[in-house]
């Protein structure tokens, strides 16, 4: 599967295997990865992009799997808020991925077949140890801002806590300092779905040449739901009936919403891999920033000397306001620099990857801004 | 690298009256928290032109979208009760301009601001100017500050003072005032102490740059 994916792809932790959180090593390590703009001399204007849990390196370009624009298109690219004439936007697949960089598909050196369920459970803080080692082979001492929605806000918020001194800015958007009880509850739901597929064989599906397509499409179908909000989908389904006039009496998908869901799930296995998966979604389950600093967020960010802009929707329910408030009070209490942003949608948590242009006017001022103060040229 | 200089040593365009005198007590290069900061005319003067680490807390959404797409470093929040996260002595100055009359607290609100900030600024409209008093015993009716659209009903200001009432309370609070302003009916400006026993009547908006007369301890 991986020798497919285009795009760049570099092998890291060569010398010295990357320690991750659950005491395994692992080394060396194959990253995939994106670049758009150019780095300029002085190395001052690399922008991360860290995607969400079913993203890819693919932030703006025809995605090679899907044929579909990249999944920040809106945002990214000459002339956009995050604008590659004046930005060099860099994007990997992160660790446990399965668009190139190591992962559950990936070969297990020790056998040469896919890893499957022995490859080491990972954490978001392995994520982000590896991207540190991508930038250290492009040469970035210190990225001009780390910005990512849902699973990518947490990354962002990984690495100011991480990695301060080689992050100026960064954006968290839509997410939180720890995955809530309920979050835990819904990727449960999604594991469930995926392992009581009897083609996911235990996780070895890929050398029994079976997939679990109908598991993992259940599982994206429950996640789904938490990705929009009720008024939105009451907005764009209602009730109202798909290909016909009236109900069947049956378990065909009379409504349009279960139209809609079967969709979003068969898509979803044509580009995704179901042990993959397991492991991000268990990577987000562990992430808490403050059960590191004795349970006190603020302890996390003292000292800091990055500058923050968060951003919420009102609508979203899956990482709602009240966790973005929490990361803010937590930063207010050691006086760091920080904005935060709450736009009103009802477009759910995925509006930070739509069109919203609140959203986009904002980010484009704070980026501004944070620029200026960073000494970049003006576009 | 850090810092923006005033674009070819233009002088700063023009600010509101009262700003530009709040601006004015400001020293350049020092932190700042503006409390109630609106659009962010201030915060945006602070930054541009006197290098200030300035930061803003604003209760209305449009407020804070406007600040922050202007490249402010500011926090939707309410002056109530958002203060008590910051450390103490976080910042230079705390600036409450405008704002004090539309708090719910605001005796224990300057408290808060003179714990996080080592001086204090506070411009309020001053509710003893003849004006105010003529509307009242003349016409009968309460005064309102926000514009004739606004009544008694639906007005935010709920906490009203007169400059003397302001003085009292700095008192109780073992403050200092550094300077205290008067923005008079004519729009000038001029220190308090030198308008003499009438000030309270004279002066339209009252602004004062406060620190605590004991520092607290360690």
């Amino acid at each position: 599967m991986q020798a497919e994916i285009p795009g760049n792809h570099v092998r890291l932790a060569t010398e010295e295997p990357l320690r991750l959180d659950c005491g395994v090593e692992l080394g060396p390590v194959t990253v995939a990865y994106r670049t758009y703009g150019t780095l300029n001399p002085e190395r001052s204007n690399a922008i991360l992009v860290c995607h969400a849990l079913t993203g890819d390196q693919f932030v703006a370009e025809t995605h090679p799997v899907t044929g579909k624009p990249g999944w920040w298109d809106l945002l990214v690219g000459p002339g956009k808020v995050l604008d590659t004439e004046r930005y060099f936007v860099i994007c990997s697949n992160v660790l446990g991925g399965c668009m190139g960089t190591a992962g559950p598909t990936s070969p297990d050196p020790a056998t040469g077949e896919p890893y499957g369920l022995d490859f080491p459970v990972i954490t978001v803080s392995d994520m982000v140890n590896l991207q540190a080692l991508l930038l250290d082979r492009l040469g970035i001492e210190q990225l001009f801002c780390v910005i990512g929605g849902s699973m990518g806000g947490m990354q962002v918020l990984e690495w100011a806590v991480r990695y301060p001194e080689r992050v100026f800015a960064a954006v968290p958007i839509a997410a939180a300092a720890r995955h809530s009880s309920q979050n835990i509850a819904f990727n449960e739901v999604g594991r469930q779905a995926i392992m009581a597929d009897p083609d996911w064989c235990h996780g070895d599906y890929l050398r029994q040449g079976s997939v679990p397509t109908r598991g993992l499409a259940v599982a994206r179908m429950a996640a789904h739901i938490t990705y929009l909000s009720d008024s939105a989908l009451h907005r764009k389904f209602g009730r109202r009936l798909q290909g016909r006039d009236a109900l069947s009496f049956g378990f065909d998908a009379d409504f349009q919403v279960e139209s809609y869901l079967r969709h979003q799930g068969s898509s979803f296995v044509e580009r995704f891999d179901a042990n993959s998966y397991l492991y991000i979604t268990r990577a987000m389950d562990y992430f808490d920033i403050a059960s590191e600093h004795d349970g006190v967020l603020a302890r996390a960010f003292a000292g800091t000397s990055v500058r923050f802009c968060l951003f919420s929707f009102t609508s979203d329910w899956l990482f709602p306001t009240n966790e973005s408030r929490e990361v803010v009070r937590a930063l207010n209490a050691v006086a760091a620099n920080v904005s935060f942003v709450e736009v009103e949608t009802d477009k759910g948590h995925d509006a930070f990857l739509l069109d919203e242009p609140e959203f986009a006017t904002t980010l484009r001022g704070f980026l501004d801004g944070a620029g200026q103060h960073r000494g970049l040229a003006a576009p | 690298m850090n810092r923006r200089a005033a674009p070819d040593g233009a002088p700063a365009p023009a600010i509101r009256r009262d700003l530009q005198i709040i601006a004015d007590m400001i020293e350049p290069g020092s932190r700042v928290l503006d409390i109630g900061c609106g659009d962010g005319a201030l915060l945006y003067h602070l930054v541009n032109f006197k290098e200030v680490d300035a930061r803003g807390i604003e209760l209305s959404q449009a407020g804070v979208n406007s600040c922050v797409s202007r490249g402010l470093s500011v926090i939707q929040g309410d002056a109530d009760k958002d203060l008590a996260d910051y450390p103490p002595g976080a910042f230079d100055y705390a600036v409450l301009s405008q704002t004090l009359q539309a708090t719910r607290a605001p005796r224990e609100l300057l408290g808060q601001l003179l714990r996080i900030a080592t001086r204090v600024v506070v411009s309020f409209t001053n509710f003893g100017q003849l004006g105010i008093r003529w509307r009242l015993v003349w016409e009968g009716r309460m005064p309102v500050i926000g514009g004739a659209a606004e009544r008694w009903y639906d007005t935010e200001n709920i906490h009203l003072c007169t400059i003397r009432d302001f003085q009292e309370l700095c008192q109780d609070l073992d403050v200092v005032a550094e300077r205290a302003v008067s923005l008079d009916l004519s729009g000038r400006a001029r220190a308090i102490a030198r308008i003499g026993p009438f000030a309270n009547l004279r002066s339209r908006q009252g602004i004062f740059l406060l620190r605590r007369e004991h520092a607290p301890a360690p």
